[in-house]
């Protein structure tokens, strides 16, 4: 059971088998991934369209600080939301610390940077391209921002996968805020740290494998969605038939 | 007051640092069918945007007719990632002072896409259309307004030479208006000095952001008459006629 082979082997068994053990962990972090991606998401596409179109004073330092909290470690974030949830701090009567609750905040908070940046940046190029045209057109702000965003939408699908990448990968954060309790907050990457560290190799590289067959077969799905979107409704990204370069 | 669409008077733009348009002041009148013309840089675009009032001038002053209806056309329409309908009839939709829902939005859009031939499409991906067909469309979203003043930003820059008659085709259309007595105002932007010989009833050349020459068409391609009022546009236009 030393040898790497052994362990890879011994890992596919379990996954094969349905290990209870396992499979559990898988379907708990997936929840809490799945969970803090979408509350994430929606928060962070509509915060990224609306700075792409939007234009006040400060927004530059707004920007500057988005684009810092890409780089946001996770343990930090995992700490302060300890310090909001634990039973002295201003949300500790809520009793949430170690609950899939406090692990979802941890995630929505390191995944909106994310996704408000990277949106940010998509619907920004295409503002700068085309954005007076719906201007003429009559689109004030908060519209553009949304009809821009809503034609990205192959393009923010991409994001979501990175948010969820970002997500489901992270240790710190929820080893801090979830605790790591075995049938209740234990989810794959505190689980892989933990089986690491006695020894049980097999199952966290078992459920390794499952993590990254979880994000390999999403953006199979997202790569699949994009060239669908793009066959059905045209891509800008080469000049049409009838343009001259 | 004037019975002008639009009248600039000592209309001055910047660009960042750069002055895009030098005290210029004219008027266009209804019905007019007036050519921008100039080399690159010569501010013919940042015209079109302070007629349109995306720019807003730095010194002096645009007027225009009250209740006027304006849209644009711009060089590389943007299209959405939706049917040629439904990209024609969001840029109604959008238009609040129309008050059209979105069902009424979708029936006149029908009835444009009829007017500048593209009703076998209208299903289509709005982006999968050729290039002509998308600049069609696009003038299909302009015109479905029912704008008094058309502005073109060298519509046809990008097109090839069938797709380039086409949209002539329409523009000439277009300039015809509804009815005798509703003549579309025409402005735009263009290199082409064929299509504004064939089109334009008035042409205005532009150099370095001023104004060098305003001539009925007529006038503007007569080169001794030309030469005596602006020796620029003389030079310019056998320039590119050479």
């Amino acid at each position: 059971m030393n040898t790497f082979s052994d362990s890879i082997g011994t890992a596919l068994t379990l996954i094969a088998s349905w290990d209870p053990a396992l499979w559990t962990v898988v379907m708990r972090s997936l929840a809490v991934s799945a969970t803090a991606c979408l509350l994430a998401y929606g928060l962070g596409v509509v915060l990224g369209a609306w700075l792409a179109v939007s234009r006040f004073a400060g927004r530059g330092a707004v920007l500057v600080g988005l684009n810092t909290l890409l780089a946001l470690p996770s343990v930090v974030v995992g700490l302060v939301v300890y310090l909001l949830l634990s039973r002295t701090g201003p949300l500790g009567s809520l009793g949430w610390l170690f609950s899939f609750k406090a692990m979802v905040i941890a995630q929505v908070i390191l995944v909106v940077p994310v996704v408000t940046a990277l949106t940010r940046q998509v619907v920004e190029d295409v503002e700068r391209q085309h954005g007076e045209q719906w201007v003429s057109l009559g689109a004030g702000p908060w519209l553009r921002g949304i009809l821009l965003a809503w034609d990205e939408r192959l393009a923010l699908l991409t994001i979501g996968v990175a948010a969820f990448g970002r997500a489901i990968s992270e240790v710190g954060a929820v080893m801090i805020v979830g605790g790591n309790i075995d049938g209740f907050t234990r989810v794959m990457t505190t689980a892989i740290a933990l089986e690491t560290s006695k020894g049980d190799l097999p199952l966290a590289l078992g459920l390794g494998l499952v993590l990254l067959a979880v994000v390999l077969l999403l953006n199979a799905a997202v790569a699949g969605l994009r060239r669908w979107g793009e066959k059905r409704q045209g891509s800008q990204v080469t000049a049409p038939k009838g343009w001259v370069a | 007051m004037t019975s002008a669409v639009v009248q600039l008077r000592e209309v001055s733009v910047s660009l960042g640092p750069l002055q895009a348009l030098k005290q210029v002041s004219l008027s266009i009148q209804p019905g007019e069918r007036v050519a921008l013309v100039g080399s690159n840089g010569s501010g013919k675009s940042t015209l079109l945007r302070t007629v349109h009032g995306l720019l807003s001038p730095l010194q002096g002053q645009v007027d225009r007719h009250p209740a006027l209806r304006q849209a644009m056309l711009f060089q590389r329409p943007h299209l959405l990632r939706m049917s040629a309908l439904n990209n024609v009839a969001l840029g109604l939709w959008l238009d609040r002072s129309q008050g059209l829902n979105w069902a009424q939005s979708q029936a006149r859009a029908s009835g444009a896409l009829q007017r500048v031939g593209l009703s076998a499409v209208a299903q289509h991906g709005g982006r999968q259309l050729s290039g002509g067909q998308q600049q069609r469309l696009a003038m299909a979203r302009a015109w479905v307004r029912q704008p008094d003043v058309l502005l073109l930003d060298e519509p046809t820059a990008s097109l090839d030479p069938h797709a380039k008659r086409e949209v002539e085709a329409l523009m000439a259309d277009f300039a015809a208006g509804p009815s005798p007595d509703q003549p579309l105002t025409l402005i735009w932007a263009s290199h082409n000095l064929g299509q504004v010989k064939r089109l334009a009833t008035r042409v205005i050349y532009l150099e370095f952001g001023r104004v060098m020459a305003d001539l009925p068409v007529a006038d503007f391609f007569n080169p001794d008459l030309l030469a005596e009022c602006s020796p620029a546009a003389h030079a310019f236009v056998q320039g590119e006629l050479s």
